[in-house]
């Protein structure tokens, strides 16, 4: 088995576990790179199908190719697809910095699913390589009441044993991602042929390395226009893949922040 | 979209982790290890700069670390984190464990998986508490490959006599845990001396520098090779196919073997390897998640497992176990856990804990219970015959977890052997209720709780217990009361009134009440409980649902009261030992309710209770937002 394999292998068992243990479950899809991977290991680990909805908590300020992308492939990959919107920006805590506050409306829109389909797990495709704060985060992430995240009372996980505590107001994120690094999931998508919006591609010395809101994500200098280019790419970089999320550098804490509440 | 070439394979990672006592230098280890090996993101140089001058201070390559706000706010990491990190062609990920002692349960979290640790002590300072502590850790967690990275050699001059010195105590401690160092490797994190590059200041020291000895590591060793051990994940039933599905810890399948189907002895063939968007496959080995069906078409369980005729686990309903324990209570024995191995689940109790190690010196001794964050070995009494593997490093045998009724992890169980039943012995096998709590809760409207009313005789327990349980009936509540008098007079009637005699009292009402609250009850127990120690006793028994109520009484009202003319018995002389008169009463310094009786009548105060109560043991609104 070569790193592939075994990120995929892993991928798969705890996919099961969450399957086994979580009911009822649903997987957040962002019509992102890493969310496709995800959604393409579901479908690995219980042979052809999904066998819980996928979520996509829609803020409105999506790319169009993201939209004409999520109506393709929920037809072409049998997904059982839940939408949820967010609330208008007026309506988050204002504190936060401009970007930061934008991308917590998608929070309060995840907040809105998880009580309305009353979901005892929620499968989230982020990964410790992206962020130093995601680099904390266990396996199973047991949110308390209210969804926060409690970084400094995080369960013991070892040994491939989960912690499912099941509590009211309770639930637990589910990151079968979490040892993927960026090259990886790049690696692992030319492997499979796993189908991407064409954003992530080089049009005109441009390309979107991360996806968020049109209207806080930037596109990063680049000439890849197709995978095996975007990892040759990703070999030699040495800048940081969020790098084109604002809200990332607006205050040191605001990343923290948002996590914290319940932010992916 | 892209044209699709075969990627070029990459092994796995090896994982290692960083561990040693507190300041020690691990996270400045770190960073001095990334900056050498040229294996930071330009983006985090820059970080670590803008935060260290933020600070006004130098630059600092532990802050790459400590990543987040909370953790450098008070100095130390909180959580384990990883790096991956290249030497020549080789993959590793650096796993940094914290030192802080109350984070040993993230220090686990990173390094259970570990391949190889890297110990880190203070050269003049020796090893400490938590040197100590981790490295039994990386005995139970069974880490095979112990690199002893002896830093801050500047502190003592570069100077060999004192270094070796240094060294050989080092030495001696891990020989106590049988523990072999790969590598004792003289350095300065800080100076970055032996790190990356040779030292000119260590003439003496011909030995390989930190990443010369992590570069001979050798690469995790295949486990495909040994007997199959496939434990089931899970059953499926698409369409009108069964699968079962799996990772295979150890071995390997191939379509056509016969499999022996956990402890029912069944056996099936393995008929087919079922897969998506994979090329069909005949064989499958160690580390693979697959899918299979079975000839005939028998139905496992999930935690059977599968395994070759010939080469069958061990079986027993007494297992000897090492432990490390997390959970911030201790110990004691007769206390019930779920163990789960692999996918399996069992009901367990401590049957006895046989030693507890000493960390001042890591030497072994009887114990009546574990402390937080300790070491033991302890016998297990399963509700049922289990199977099982010995522990063995490099594999996933025997790697037993203890979780509690929450599901939450309490400790680490790595499975010796089987326990003989030892003449004397309570050989008992209590079993489990399947129903959950919080089933239980949503069917009754309400959690169980246990209520633990202390305080003098007389201050009016029973009274206020009694009005209490009406108003809760009333409101439809579950309720019941268990009050000393009445124990007494069955349960208990075989005890007196000896310091043992008393004691024994508490633990019977605290192991019923806990039994009660577990179906789902309030339950009130009056009892004088005179002192913090039984009160201790019945929290521990109780666990999370116990709540100390103190029925706050002033002495001299609760005589005036006399409501069972025993003060004046006591003060005649008639009975001794009595609590408030020649036996003391320890009052609760911080109980979570205190109802005061002075001036209020029964009912007043009952209300006080059962408001308390009603609010302990409300479900929380489904999907409160805060």
């Amino acid at each position: 088995m070569d790193d592939l394999d075994q990120l995929e292998a892993q991928s798969i068992f705890i996919l099961r576990e969450a399957y086994r243990k979580l009911k009822p479950l649903a997987m957040l899809w962002s019509l992102g790179k890493d969310s496709n991977v995800m959604v393409w290991l579901a479908r690995k680990a219980f042979l052809g199908r999904v066998p819980f909805p996928v979520m996509h908590v829609d803020t409105g300020k999506k790319f169009p190719e993201m939209y004409q992308f999520r109506d393709e492939y929920t037809k072409k990959w049998n997904l059982d697809l839940l939408l949820g919107d967010c609330p208008a920006v007026e309506e988050i805590d204002p504190t936060l910095p401009p970007a930061a506050r934008s991308a917590a409306r998608k929070t309060a829109g995840l907040a809105a699913m998880i009580e309305k389909y009353k979901l005892a797990g929620v499968i989230a495709g982020i990964r410790r390589d992206e962020q130093a704060t995601r680099a904390k985060e266990r396996v199973f992430s047991p949110r308390g009441a209210g969804h926060k995240w409690d970084v400094r009372n995080q369960p013991p996980e070892f040994w491939d044993q989960y912690a499912t505590p099941h509590e009211p107001g309770m639930h637990i994120r589910v990151h079968p991602l979490l040892a993927w690094r960026e090259i990886d999931i790049w690696r692992y998508i030319e492997r499979e042929g796993i189908p991407l919006v064409d954003l992530y591609f080089s049009k005109n010395g441009k390309r979107y390395r991360s996806l968020g809101d049109q209207d806080i994500t930037n596109p990063v200098e680049s000439n890849a226009s197709t995978v095996a280019e975007v990892i040759a790419e990703l070999e030699t970089s040495r800048t940081s893949e969020r790098a084109g999320r604002a809200m990332d550098h607006e205050s040191e804490d605001a990343f923290e922040r948002l996590r914290v509440a319940g932010y992916l | 979209m892209n044209t699709i070439s075969p990627p070029a394979s990459q092994e796995a990672a090896t994982p290692i982790v960083i561990v040693g006592h507190v300041d020690h230098g691990k996270s400045t280890l770190i960073g001095r290890l990334l900056y050498d090996t040229d294996s930071l993101p330009d983006g985090r140089v820059a970080q670590i700069i803008e935060s260290s001058t933020k600070r006004g201070l130098s630059v600092e390559w532990s802050f790459l670390l400590d990543s987040l706000q909370i953790e450098r706010d008070q100095g130390v990491t909180v959580d384990s984190t990883r790096i991956p990190f290249r030497l020549g062609q080789r993959q590793f990920v650096i796993v940094d464990a914290p030192g802080h002692r109350q984070f040993l349960r993230n220090m686990i979290t990173g390094a259970a998986d570990a391949e190889a640790a890297v110990l880190v002590v203070d050269a003049a300072e020796g090893a400490q508490e938590q040197t100590r502590r981790h490295a039994m850790l990386l005995r139970l967690i069974g880490i095979r490959h112990v690199i002893v990275l002896m830093n801050k050699v500047d502190l003592l001059d570069y100077d060999e006599a004192k270094i070796t010195a240094s060294e050989h105590s080092v030495a001696a401690l891990l020989k106590q845990l049988e523990i072999e160092p790969t590598l004792f490797v003289p350095a300065s994190a800080r100076e970055g001396d032996n790190i990356a590059s040779r030292s000119d200041r260590m003439a003496w020291y011909k030995g390989p520098t930190l990443t010369e000895a992590l570069a001979r590591v050798p690469a995790p060793s295949s486990r495909s090779d040994l007997p199959l051990r496939l434990p089931v994940q899970d059953v499926y039933r698409f369409d009108a196919q069964r699968v079962v599905v799996g990772r295979i810890e150890r071995g390997r399948i191939h379509i056509g073997d016969e499999v022996v189907i956990g402890r029912h002895a069944t056996v099936a063939r393995i008929a087919t390897i079922e897969s998506w968007h994979t090329a069909p496959q005949e064989t499958a080995v160690a580390g693979q998640s697959v899918a299979i069906t079975l000839e005939p078409d028998v139905i496992p369980d999930r935690g059977d497992l599968l395994f070759p005729p010939a080469e069958a686990p061990l079986q027993g309903a007494r297992v000897r176990a090492r432990l490390f324990w997390l959970r911030q209570e201790p110990l004691r024995a007769g206390e019930s856990f779920r163990l789960r191995l692999a996918t399996a689940e069992h009901q367990v109790t401590v049957a006895s804990i046989d030693s507890v190690v000493r960390l001042e010196d890591l030497t072994e001794h009887p114990a009546d219970m574990v402390p937080p964050e300790g070491f033991a070995e302890i016998t297990l009494a399963v509700s049922e015959t289990m199977q099982f593997d010995p522990f063995q490093p490099g594999t996933a045998d025997g790697r037993g977890v203890l979780v509690d009724r929450n599901q939450q992890i309490v400790g680490g169980v790595p499975l010796i052997g089987v326990a003989d039943i030892v003449a004397g012995t309570n050989a008992i096998h209590p079993t489990g209720s399947t129903v959950s709590l919080w089933d239980r809760a949503q069917a009754k409207g309400h959690r169980g709780g246990v209520f633990w009313m202390t305080g003098l005789p007389g201050a009016g327990k029973s009274t206020i217990a009694r009005a209490a349980e009406l108003q809760l009936f009333s409101r439809g509540m579950d309720v019941s009361v268990l009050d000393g008098d009445t124990l007494r007079a069955g349960l208990c009637s075989d005890l007196g009134f000896s310091e043992a005699d008393r004691r024994e009292n508490v633990r019977r009402a605290a192991a019923v009440a806990r039994i009660l609250a577990d179906s789902g009850q309030v339950v009130l127990v009056a009892l004088i409980s005179p002192t913090i120690a039984d009160r201790e006793l019945a929290r521990q028994i109780v666990g999370d649902e116990f709540h100390e109520v103190f029925v706050d009484t002033p002495q001299p009202t609760c005589e005036s009261r006399d409501p069972k003319g025993l003060y004046a018995a006591a003060r005649s002389g008639k009975i001794s030992g009595f609590t408030g008169v020649d036996a003391p009463y320890e009052a609760p310094a911080k109980p979570e309710l205190r109802l005061s009786t002075e001036g209020r009548d029964v009912p007043a105060t009952a209300r006080d209770l059962v408001t308390f109560i009603a609010r302990t043991v409300a479900l929380p609104p489904t999907g409160s937002r805060s």
